[in-house]
């Protein structure tokens, strides 16, 4: 299981608490999480990433471990401690004013 | 009991607003989707319960809500508008193609004669159309494939589609409007679209009689009469008798044509309001006076409607799409401020008191007039 943490706008979106997990088939990668977001949770489609290009939104930002992942490629393997559930990928809507 | 209930979208969510007949009391409701931006909320005309709205965020990007129960809850639906095909370049500010990129939904307009079907303005400027309730979008690319649209250039406040009137007398004739490209018409379902821009003038760009480029801010028409129209441009309000296809200039004694509402008495059509704003430098009124425009000749001759209106140190802006009048036997006219006040008249303009003081600021204004 991959656990996840949403920012508070996309949990009231989906009716979800501070944390959710995801069964992610195959290798755990951005890509893969957040294929098993979508299919879960549709109505987040697009909100995080593009819904035609898959790119992340510019003001959406992947931390876990300490670590900005955002940059990573969508299909780097994630941390092992994310992989196997020990830490949450975190959601973070960047700080852009508003 | 005959009612009304207001539709506010603004920069941090929606406000439902409901009256009885007698407007002096409202109850409010609200914000939904808090902390989002709300440009626009309309419920369908034949099925007052089903409301449409255009929820949207920097960080999140593009949703639709749609609600069954006239806004006590919502459920969101489909936010996949993808441009028809290779969705090529339109004009930068610089004079550079620049690709069409879906920003955000700036209008909802429902149908007139099917709940489920609502077209929608975007930016960068489109038209789309849904026929399941929000579920799926197509757009109607004939517009967007004018011979004008790689010409279209931005606003200040982006590429937007921000006006859509159905032809209550043809559905196969709509109008738009986009900043800053201008009006349209389509007699074809929105298969093939012509500018209608004849009459108007704005110094503003090379050519001031140019086919398109006009900064349309927005239209109104009387449903009774569908071939009239009245624009608030950028600078000027415009009125056309023949369906936009000329346009000819009513600011009269206005006391600045700048703004950006124009709406139209539910039951004289020949009764229109704007509320003049400064310039376009300067958006908000004239001398810190918040003033209602009433013309109820067509235009040309306006009086000032200002009892119950803030009449010093009043610097809001009035948005395109934050003014609205139901159909009660008195009209009621409403139009909601920068500075979060929705104001409110229930006797066509004469008197106005505001309904809520301190939203975040209004973006769009639509009333329901519910049996």
């Amino acid at each position: 299981m991959i656990r996840l943490s949403l920012p508070a706008q996309l949990r009231r979106l989906a009716q979800v608490g501070s944390e959710l997990e995801l069964h992610v088939d195959g290798a755990a990668t951005q890509r893969s999480v957040l294929d098993a977001l979508e299919t879960s949770y549709p109505m987040l489609c697009g909100t995080i990433r593009d819904q035609a290009t898959k790119e992340r939104r510019a003001f959406v930002r992947f931390f876990a471990c300490g670590r900005d992942l955002s940059h990573d490629l969508p299909d780097e393997l994630l941390p092992e401690a994310v992989a196997s559930g020990l830490e949450p990928l975190l959601v973070v809507g960047a700080i852009a004013g508003g | 009991m005959s009612g009304v209930r207001l539709l506010v979208g603004t920069r941090k969510g929606a406000f439902v607003l409901t009256s009885d007949g007698a407007r002096k009391h409202w109850d409010v409701s609200g914000p939904h989707f808090a902390g989002w931006e709300v440009y626009h909320v309309k419920g369908s005309p034949v099925d007052p319960n089903r409301l449409y709205a255009s929820q949207s965020s920097g960080w999140f990007g593009q949703l639709i809500q749609r609600s069954s129960d006239g806004g006590k809850t919502w459920e969101p639906v489909g936010n996949n508008f993808e441009y028809d095909g290779v969705a090529g370049t339109h004009q930068w500010y610089d004079g550079t193609p620049h690709p069409w990129e879906f920003k955000r939904v700036w209008h909802l307009e429902p149908s007139l004669s099917d709940p489920d079907a609502v077209y929608a303005g975007v930016e960068d400027a489109a038209l789309f159309h849904s026929t399941d309730a929000g579920a799926t979008w197509q757009e109607l690319s004939g517009l967007r494939r004018h011979a004008s649209g790689p010409a279209w250039q931005p606003g200040a406040g982006g590429m937007c589609l921000h006006t859509i009137i159905l032809d209550p007398s043809n559905h196969q004739r709509m109008f738009i409007a986009i900043s800053a490209a201008g009006a349209f018409r389509t007699d074809d379902g929105g298969a093939t679209w012509r500018p209608i821009n004849r009459g108007l003038h704005s110094a503003y760009i090379p050519d001031p009689s140019a086919e398109v480029g006009h900064c349309v801010h927005h239209v109104a028409m009387h449903r009774s009469r569908p071939n009239v129209l009245f624009m608030q441009k950028h600078w000027d309000v415009m009125r056309s008798d023949d369906a936009g296809d000329n346009w000819h200039e009513v600011s009269g004694d206005l006391p600045t044509d700048f703004g950006f509402v124009v709406d139209v008495h539910a039951h004289e059509p020949e009764t229109v309001y704007v509320v003049p704003i400064k310039s376009d430098s300067e958006h908000f009124p004239l001398d810190g006076k918040l003033r209602v425009y009433r013309s109820r000749t067509g235009g040309n001759e306006w009086e000032a409607l200002a009892n119950g209106l803030p009449q010093r140190d009043c610097y809001v802006n009035v948005l395109r799409d934050a003014m609205a009048v139901d159909s009660l036997d008195s009209c009621g006219v409403y139009f909601g401020t920068t500075g979060g006040q929705v104001y409110a008249s229930s006797d066509a303009g004469d008197n106005w008191a505001a309904i809520v003081r301190d939203l975040p600021p209004v973006l769009s204004v639509e009333v329901q007039t519910l049996a």
